[in-house]
């Protein structure tokens, strides 16, 4: 009974690891951009394929691609913001307009990347095998590699959170998050920040697809679950904070750990249930304002 | 009086090219092969649910992802219902359990405002979607059910019915108090309530009629296909379809999203068979470019070059 609970328990914080990481990009981009980016999935399916590639065919190493990896996606997502959202950001009549459009130009991208991604790679399940051997935890027993995976996303949150705490940019950043027009009268290149936050944004999702790819399958359309899943996790923990994320996302692995234990197909449904009850009680979050 | 006597030229014209279209519509079957009724008919059904997601999200402002799931709930009505009762009685009773859904959805959630009600009616789908998915495997012990055929020009001409009394519908909405308070809650919501709009209460009824008619469409179209499961009936894309039609043909007129849905499924229907691997990739293409260079639609870019054309006849005159 204590193994299975703690079976349970430890799958939940491992998977919650994954959806803090993939949140965390996602409340960048939308809490300061204000891109409610519903193409963050297909940034983490990228990542997740770039990593197989290079993985099955050059032999490189996962954990190796997270600095290949990261950069590509984050220069996509730069550029992307620079094409795209600047042009929307002047052209719409108020901030909420600008929402509204961001968002369905974000429609567009998935559907863009998706089907780019299926003329690559094909449309079929992929997966390989990496540190798979098993760890023994007082009973419950786990692969090495979602271990690692959790180790890895809790670094990257947490160098992450101390570059926007202790950095110049990440001052500028946050200015921007909290009043863009008054950051840009005190010397923030407003354009150039919202870009490298839409940019980092699409790095954190990329390292997150690194990560997942190490211990779950990838397919194309992998994508918008994930997409689904870190915007649940945002409105849980409050839209633009980092550790409200990270509690975010491991209350909702835990949830669904508990959920796939007892009955393993309403685990989505389960997500769904929370988000709508949360999104009537509290649209904040935990940690909102 | 001058004015009332143009607007009622105006709009006896418009009610001379309606009738035209309208019997050119109904006397088709009589005339052209089979495969026009059946692009005719996918055309139609295109235009209710994008005439019928702009009776709601045009005037106010709110982008609901959710036509799907009131889709998806009329084609599963059909399915359980259709070989037991007959078929214009199960399109009622679809639209009216969508109604009913909208109802209890816009009741509860359209307190919220902007970007998490858009969250809000796209998760609907996923969650409708994923308990069908879970309840069909695990309680009735199958994923797909047959639904009962009509011949095609049965399901053209029901389309069609449907597609009248929605314009019907969305053109007195237009003229009536209810549609100028639903667009006064569009441009400034805190207003609207304050001038004594019962806001919350005229938005979910605004949904829940647009819902009415999704639930309709999914309840003929579902006739058609013969094999439905969650996956077919509550098919994402159907949301993001009307949205981008509308978008496409613009929302200032009525015409516009009719334009708009025309084209689209004729151009999807062209893509499919000739571009089956890129015909998706296209779709998100022109959805970008849609968003990012037609803010007003394809209405409103007629209009604008228009206004130029005519504005230049002046000039010179």
């Amino acid at each position: 009974m204590i193994v299975t609970i703690l079976d349970v328990v430890i799958a939940g914080l491992l998977m919650g690891g994954i959806y803090a990481l993939v949140a965390v990009g996602l409340s960048l981009q939308y809490g300061v951009a204000r891109v409610l980016n519903v193409a963050h999935g297909e940034f983490i399916m990228l990542g997740a394929f770039i990593t197989w590639s290079l993985y099955t065919m050059a032999g490189i190493n996962p954990l190796v691609s997270l600095i290949i990896c990261g950069p590509t996606v984050f220069i996509i997502g730069f550029v992307l913001y620079r094409a795209v959202f600047t042009r929307l950001r002047t052209s719409s009549a108020s901030p909420a307009a600008f929402e509204g459009n961001s968002m369905l130009a974000c429609f567009g991208l998935l559907f863009i990347i998706q089907n780019v991604a299926i003329l690559i790679w094909g449309a079929d399940i992929k997966g390989y095998t990496f540190l798979a051997f098993p760890v023994n935890f007082w009973g419950a027993v786990f692969a090495a590699n979602r271990l690692v995976t959790l180790v890895f996303a809790l670094v990257i949150g947490a160098v992450f959170y101390l570059f926007l705490a202790r950095t110049r940019l990440g001052k500028g950043i946050r200015a921007a998050a909290q009043d863009p027009g008054t950051a840009g009268l005190v010397g923030v290149n407003i354009n150039q920040v919202l870009a490298l936050c839409f940019g980092f944004g699409a790095l954190m999702a990329g390292l997150g697809g690194t990560l997942i790819s190490m211990s779950y399958k990838i397919q194309p359309t992998m994508g918008l679950e994930y997409t689904i899943i870190a915007l649940i996790v945002i409105v849980l923990g409050g839209l633009g904070s980092i550790p409200g994320s990270f509690i975010g996302g491991f209350i909702l692995g835990l949830v669904g750990s508990i959920v796939t234990y007892i009955e393993p197909g309403l685990a989505l449904v389960a997500y769904y249930v929370i988000f709508i009850l949360l999104l009537l009680a509290r649209p904040t979050g935990i940690l909102g304002k | 009086m001058h004015i009332t006597t143009l607007t009622s030229k105006k709009f006896l014209v418009a009610v001379a090219i309606g009738l035209i279209i309208v019997i050119l519509l109904a006397t088709v079957p009589l005339y052209s092969p089979g495969y026009t009724v059946v692009l005719l008919s996918s055309i139609l059904m295109y235009i209710v649910l994008t005439v019928s997601w702009v009776i709601f999200s045009g005037p106010t402002g709110y982008i609901s992802l959710a036509p799907a799931a009131f889709f998806g709930v009329g084609v599963y009505t059909s399915a359980l219902l259709g070989f037991v009762l007959p078929l214009p009685v199960v399109i009622g009773i679809g639209g009216l359990v969508s109604f009913c859904l909208a109802l209890l959805v816009g009741a509860l959630t359209l307190r919220l405002r902007g970007i998490y009600f858009v969250m809000f009616t796209f998760g609907l789908v996923e969650l409708i979607l994923n308990f069908v998915l879970w309840w069909e495997v695990n309680i009735t012990g199958t994923t797909g059910r047959v639904v009962p055929t009509v011949n095609n020009t049965t399901v053209y001409y029901l389309m069609l019915i449907t597609f009248g009394i929605l314009l019907l519908t969305a053109y007195l909405i237009r003229r009536s108090r209810f549609g100028l308070a639903l667009q006064s809650i569009g441009q400034n919501e805190d207003a609207a309530a304050h001038t004594g709009i019962n806001v919350t209460a005229l938005k979910t009824i605004a949904f829940a009629i647009s819902a009415f008619f999704m639930g309709a469409a999914g309840a003929i179209m579902a006739t058609r296909w013969t094999y439905i499961d969650p996956r077919i009936a509550f098919n994402p894309l159907l949301s993001f379809m009307p949205v981008l039609m509308a978008i496409f043909g613009g929302m200032g007129q009525l015409y516009g999203p009719i334009i708009g849905a025309t084209i689209f499924t004729y151009l999807e229907e062209f893509l499919i068979t000739r571009f089956p691997y890129y015909y998706m990739l296209i779709f998100g293409i022109i959805m970008v470019v849609a968003i990012l260079y037609l803010p007003d639609g394809l209405v409103g870019l007629i209009q604008r070059l228009w206004k130029r054309i005519s504005e230049r006849k002046y000039a010179y005159t």
